[in-house]
């Protein structure tokens, strides 16, 4: 199995249980550098599919919630080579992985020696919220021979022809934003969100997952049905940050029919 | 196609420059420039480049700039003969005095233009950031007299500096919004303007005030800006009857230096001189010389020079000039530097603090802080080609900068009187 249909099979086996996947986003090294593999570990076992943040000095599409762990994490000396080397060391979580960084530290590293370091750390595919498709090339012609995905962001604000291409060329799956806007910031889901998380998913080859602003089971329970998964971000990062428990808290998001 | 391909082939990528071939069709300056920004403000620059094509060169639209620019901002700016500053430097300084212009900077130029381009596009709000507070200022003016909304983002490090800037961006209406993250200056403005936008992209307009960011901002505004050095040339081929031997401008984001070189760049043998923030020297944070310590990467949307760490992590900067005090800068100044064609040198704190008194005792004129670091660039040049014909961008005035003249300059003139 190629490393990007590692992220479609996770997600896929949650939905086959009538369940939406959980994807979990952390910053790596915050709240504590030291304590990097035992979170990742505890996040990998609540969720579905794992997004490692690497921290940046301008996360621009960011609230506050991961402009704060970010500044946290690089004062602690975090940075994307030190990331690698982690997850090469230690013994792999279930859960797929992937990175979640703006460009310029993937730049800096270089994008084939990035793409080789990446796929030898056991990452599956990577999300870079400012690479947008049309400057893409360059980083996907070095992430297939891989195997490694490149997850394409779509919004309610994107026009319908350009939704279809970015559907088409979304590898793991297509992350739906719930909303223009940075993330963090608690979101309703009206109907007219609905209806665009159902226009994706029909364009869709992979499965739909949505992110910015989910926070909680009856949001979660909302988007059933119109989502493959959810994503969660700012309010895990919270978690982490008050010290709580990460799995116990992604298991209390699950459906409670049991 | 990477810098040291697009530095071998500087010859033709020079002349697709002159041609006016940049920014091609993907907003590229040769390898730089380009769109890098999160998916939800596709939709706002494709609006934005749609509205540029329709609306920027269209007659109608020229017609009212340049009455606004005539009426308004009381262009064109003079060029002045500098003759004291001639005298102690060895060669012949002409000054293009964007001090002149309405709210004291070249800024009004690109806010003004923008505005209009705004109204046109049906934005009602506009957002925009400001290091110096001269952007910010020029936004506010520009939204007043269009009966825009504005709001202004300010490094809470600039709303000290600069503080009566402030005073007038409220006075002007706009709501001057503190930015506490990250580094408090102008970087960090840029990071919440951007927020701001991609929180409503459709409904606000983003008034970038440098030649920065992703495509199309650093065309549009060269466009507005190239209104600088068209009548520099002008002026010196009517003033001077010859076109100078060296055009020398400072360089924070680059957009007062792009607008006076552009029209100079087919002008082979007029040196064309760009002078960053030296600050306290070479060191990792102690300046803001993009184009003379940094490499290559991507931060507000766009491929260019930047100041970052070897993880890509972009560094702070200093200067004693909150308008320079910028980790990137545009990304035709980094073809111009990859081509060879633009030479950039740095000044320091202290060159540019000299320079501002200099030209105050010389020539009564106080210049901003950003423009003593070309005077400071234009002094050395001066004083290495004598007799030869300078032409300095004088973009702004200095009297926002008292809060630090009083600290630095002032207080030591009060000290040597005691």
């Amino acid at each position: 199995m190629k490393a990007h249909e590692r992220i479609t099979a996770a997600i896929r086996a949650r939905t086959s249980r009538g369940e939406p996947a959980l994807v979990a986003f952390m910053t790596a090294g915050f709240p504590s550098r030291e304590r990097f593999r035992e979170h990742l570990q505890q996040v990998a076992g609540g969720a579905d599919v794992v997004e490692i943040g690497v921290p940046f000095t301008d996360p621009m599409a960011d609230g506050v919630t991961i402009q704060r762990s970010s500044q946290v994490a690089l004062q602690q000396g975090v940075s994307l080579r030190w990331i690698l080397d982690e997850l090469e060391a230690m013994p792999r979580p279930d859960a797929p992985l992937l990175l979640m960084s703006y460009l310029n530290p993937l730049l800096s590293l270089g994008i084939d020696r990035l793409a080789e370091r990446a796929a030898r750390a056991g990452i599956s595919g990577l999300i870079v919220p400012d690479l947008p498709f049309d400057e893409s090339d360059e980083l996907r012609a070095a992430l297939d021979p891989h195997g490694l995905a490149l997850v394409q962001m779509v919004t309610p604000v994107t026009e319908s022809s350009r939704l279809e291409r970015l559907c088409a060329a979304s590898q793991g799956f297509v992350y739906a934003v719930t909303r223009t806007g940075t993330t963090g910031r608690n979101v309703d889901v009206p109907q007219d969100v609905l209806d665009y998380f159902d226009r994706v998913r029909a364009l869709a080859r992979v499965p739909v997952c949505a992110g910015f602003g989910i926070r909680s089971r009856e949001q979660i329970e909302r988007l059933r049905g119109h989502v493959d998964g959810v994503i969660v971000g700012s309010a895990l990062v919270e978690v982490l940050e008050r010290g709580g428990d990460a799995r116990q808290w992604l298991e209390s998001l699950r459906p409670s029919t049991r | 196609m990477t810098v040291a391909a697009a530095t071998a082939d500087a010859e033709r990528l020079l002349a697709d420059e002159i041609a006016g071939r940049f920014p091609d069709e993907r907003g590229r300056f040769g390898p730089f420039g380009g769109r890098y920004v999160p998916e939800t403000l596709i939709p706002a620059l494709e609006r934005l480049e749609h509205g540029v094509r329709e609306y920027l060169h269209a007659e109608d639209f020229q017609r009212e700039l340049s009455r606004e620019l005539r009426t308004w901002v009381g262009r064109p700016t003079a060029l002045t003969y500098a003759p004291r500053l001639s005298e102690r430097w060895g060669a012949q300084v002409w000054l293009k005095r964007e001090d002149l212009a309405h709210t004291g900077a070249h800024k009004i130029n690109n806010a003004l233009g923008q505005a209009l381009l705004a109204k046109r596009l049906g934005a009602r709000r506009i957002v925009a950031e400001t290091g110096a507070g001269q952007h910010g200022v020029a936004s506010a003016a520009a939204c007043a007299r269009l009966g825009l909304t504005c709001v202004v983002y300010m490094g809470e490090v600039d709303m000290e500096r600069q503080a009566p800037n402030v005073g007038r961006m409220r006075l002007l209406g706009a709501t001057v919004v503190p930015v506490t993250s990250g580094d408090r200056t102008l970087r960090a403005a840029i990071d919440e303007a951007l927020r701001d936008w991609v929180s409503d992209p459709l409904g606000t307009y983003y008034l970038l005030g440098s030649a920065v960011g992703p495509h199309p901002y650093p065309y549009l505004v060269r466009e507005l800006q190239a209104i600088i050095g068209r009548e520099a040339r002008e002026q010196m081929l009517a003033e001077a009857g010859a076109l100078p031997d060296a055009v020398i401008a400072c360089v924070g984001g680059g957009s007062n230096a792009i607008g006076l070189f552009y029209p100079f760049i087919a002008d082979r043998n007029t040196e064309i001189l760009g002078i960053e923030a030296g600050g306290r020297g070479t060191g990792l944070g102690e300046n803001s010389a993009t184009l003379a310590l940094g490499r290559p990467g991507v931060l507000h949307g766009s491929y260019s020079m930047l100041l970052q760490d070897e993880n890509g992590q972009i560094q702070e900067t200093h200067s004693v000039s909150a308008g320079l005090d910028y980790p990137g800068v545009g990304p035709e100044h980094s073809l111009l530097r990859a081509t060879g064609r633009v030479r950039y040198e740095t000044a320091s704190d202290e060159e540019a603090l000299a320079a501002v008194k200099e030209c105050c005792e010389a020539e009564g004129i106080l210049p901003a802080l950003e423009s003593a670091h070309a005077l400071a660039g234009a002094k050395r040049w001066a004083q290495a080609n004598p007799g030869k014909r300078v032409l300095v961008g004088l973009s702004g005035r200095g009297d926002k900068d008292m809060p630090t003249l009083q600290q630095t300059l002032i207080a030591r003139l009060e000290a040597a009187r005691q």
